[in-house]
């Protein structure tokens, strides 16, 4: 294979594929069988990061960017003239390996336009993943996309050999996907994804009764959503990643601010800014009913659809709920601790630690990681706390804003930046 | 006031321990005798013979009060090389000793446990950034060499990692600041201490054929899997900080 040829795929392939977020390598816990080449563990590895700060811990690159469809927001839209071009399998498995074996990844996120049809498509995936696993004895972590429209067999023969499948909403509302993408539509993407959960379900029945029942998809099924292409608001966002969470069991719903790649009369202009704000703010939101208990109901409702940029979720929950504050840090529970403002997870777990040895106050709360310039208004503590009387204030959220600083500051400030 | 000298291992360190009780020592420093400069003439020199029994019975006793979790904690103080490190180790054996019930190395409301839990925790970053920064280059005998230069001597903390994960291949992992290494030759993984410092001279000579291809692809990959309008430079240093950067491939 004429090398310059490699590279150059290499680089058009991995252009298209790098709108696709996720790189997680976590979830799966394969072991090295013996003599094998690699592992996967539960935490995944980012091995490293690229300018724009994201985490590189997949080699995710497109089996082509040859597509059929004429997606509005993709690059690799059929009616897009740009560079085409296709890599064989072979060439898939063997950058995979020589990466892997160079600790470059932790394996493989392999997606792909849509040839012929979806079948197709998927087949040419699922024949990557069965070669790295079967003729290469290669244990590390697989990604691939799962092609919306593919059949059952395939999907079952996807989950056999990966250990994460995806499958991109790209647009939260089905009303804007039929604008955007008016040839995809949401029941295809939603048969392959319940099938996979379905399957995944039937091996955890099955794996107590014969230990050796072969993994499936063992780091489940994520998907992402397109924020800013179309026109919904952060409630309908949040209730679409909740409702796929609860009814489809994902492990990670991602939120891509929409980057303006196209001229299009039906998208935002090639001059808009990438929303990366709000995707924060969905982002934290996300973690809110993920890891600290929260509701979809509770984040947002409809007299207020949308995330407010000035503070973070969390925050903005404990403004409109100061009659629940100020917390107890001796006596209240381990759930309303992580209800605090500037309190995270492992600081509200080395809090319910500490608390058993000895009373704190507001010198242990800086050292066991809390920011204190924002907790300290919603704390009572034993020894009494002169900050609490600024939690009736009506100018707290002001002085909750001035007590921080946004590393998006410069997004609300119109001024151009010039350095 | 009374300092005890060691050699500088881990047996050595909890040999030491041992010994603080044994003679009811109160006023105490344990140094090992690498770092060791006498500064306080009054101080009364106690020069420790490593015994691995008696490292074994405090260490076996600990295990039964902090489990060996805990265990695994007072390693990552002692591979922190801190100055404090010893210090800190024998104020949590004391506290353990006086509390045997609780683990006392939650007491996070406690100067000294805060601190060993605050090195743990830089000690678990430099381990796990080592586990994704290494980047091994294939030479012409086919090995797979790499070059670290880690904060802290992890280099025991990842050496079952990468057992796990390369067996197909030999591979060798090598800290440059502190002069050793791991060795995998598909049989034997084994820590290797060379009396020379090795020789880096044409090192890039000693490629495999096959190397430059790879990184050259890697190098073109990292470049073209970014995204130029979400451009974020003090993210990207905060997650890559620049003393890693002379030994990542795609950072050439």
């Amino acid at each position: 294979m004429n090398f310059d040829r490699l590279k150059e795929k290499l680089e058009i392939l991995a252009d298209a594929a790098k709108y696709d977020v996720s790189c997680s390598s976590s979830g799966g816990s394969r072991k090295n069988k013996k003599g094998a080449l690699g592992d996967s563990s539960a935490s995944g590895i980012c091995h490293t990061y690229t300018e724009d700060g994201r985490c590189v811990s997949l080699l995710k690159i497109l089996l082509t960017n040859h597509c059929i469809y004429d997606c509005a927001y993709c690059v690799s839209r059929s009616s897009n003239d740009i560079k085409r071009a296709a890599f064989t399998v072979e060439e898939v498995v063997d950058l995979t390996i020589n990466f892997y074996r160079r600790n470059y990844i932790e394996g493989l996120f392999l997606s792909s336009g849509i040839f012929k049809n979806a079948d197709t498509t998927m087949e040419r995936l699922v024949r990557v993943a069965k070669k790295l696993r079967l003729e290469e004895n290669f244990n590390g972590y697989i990604h691939l996309k799962s092609i919306p429209g593919a059949s059952d067999e395939l999907m079952q023969e996807a989950a056999l050999y990966a250990d994460r499948l995806s499958i991109n909403l790209e647009i939260p509302t089905e009303s804007g996907l039929k604008l955007l993408a008016p040839e995809k539509n949401r029941q295809d993407m939603l048969n392959p994804m319940k099938y996979i959960q379905n399957g995944i379900a039937q091996y955890k029945d099955e794996k107590k009764i014969f230990r050796k029942t072969p993994k499936f998809a063992p780091a489940g099924q994520s998907t992402q959503m397109i924020v800013g292409a179309t026109n919904e608001n952060d409630l309908q966002i949040i209730k679409v990643a909740d409702h796929f969470y609860k009814n489809f069991s994902l492990k990670r719903v991602y939120y891509s601010g929409y980057v303006p790649v196209l001229e299009d009369k039906r998208l935002p202009s090639l001059t808009t800014e990438v929303p990366m704000l709000r995707e924060n703010r969905l982002y934290q939101s996300d973690w809110l009913m993920r890891f600290y208990g929260f509701k979809a109901e509770e984040i947002l409702d409809p007299n207020m659809p949308f995330l407010d940029l000035e503070v973070d979720p969390k925050m903005s929950w404990a403004l409109r709920h100061l009659d629940q504050f100020p917390v107890n840090l001796q006596t209240a529970d381990y759930q309303m601790i992580l209800r605090i403002p500037g309190i995270g997870v492992k600081t509200a777990q080395k809090i319910v630690s500490a608390r058993r040895f000895q009373v704190l106050n507001i010198d242990h709360l800086k050292k066991l990681g809390a920011a204190v310039n924002r907790a300290k208004y919603f704390i009572d503590f034993t020894a009494g706390n002169a900050f609490l009387k600024y939690l009736t204030d009506k100018n707290l959220k002001k002085l909750l804003i001035g007590g921080s600083s946004s590393k998006f500051h410069n997004q609300f400030s119109q001024q151009l930046t010039l350095f | 006031m009374t300092t005890l000298l060691y050699d500088g291992s881990f047996d050595g360190l909890f040999t030491s321990i041992f010994e603080v009780f044994e003679y009811r020592y109160k006023n105490v420093e344990i140094v090992s005798r690498e770092r060791f400069h006498q500064e306080n003439i009054f101080a009364e020199i106690h020069e420790v013979i490593t015994q691995n029994d008696k490292a074994e019975r405090v260490l076996n006793k600990l295990e039964q009060n902090i489990g060996k979790g805990g265990i695994h904690e007072l390693l990552k103080v002692y591979l922190s090389e801190d100055p404090e490190a010893e210090q800190l180790i024998l104020s949590a054996v004391r506290q353990s000793i006086k509390y045997p019930e609780e683990n006392i190395l939650q007491n996070y409301a406690d100067n000294n446990i805060l601190k060993i839990s605050k090195i743990c925790k830089s000690v678990s970053r430099e381990r796990h950034r080592m586990t994704a920064f290494v980047r091994f280059e294939k030479m012409q005998d086919d090995v797979f060499f790499a070059k670290i230069d880690p904060d802290f001597n992890v280099l025991p903390l990842i050496r079952k990692h990468f057992k796990d994960r390369y067996q197909d291949q030999k591979w060798m992992i090598y800290d440059l600041r502190r002069n050793y290494g791991i060795l995998y030759d598909l049989e034997a993984c084994d820590f290797f201490y060379p009396d020379e410092k090795l020789d880096l001279n044409k090192y890039q000579q000693k490629f495999h054929d096959e190397e430059a291809r790879y990184q050259t692809l890697w190098q073109r990959y990292f470049t073209k899997t970014n995204i130029v309008e979400r451009k974020n430079l003090k993210l990207h240093i905060q997650h890559v900080p620049r003393r890693y950067w002379k030994y990542l491939t795609e950072k050439w």
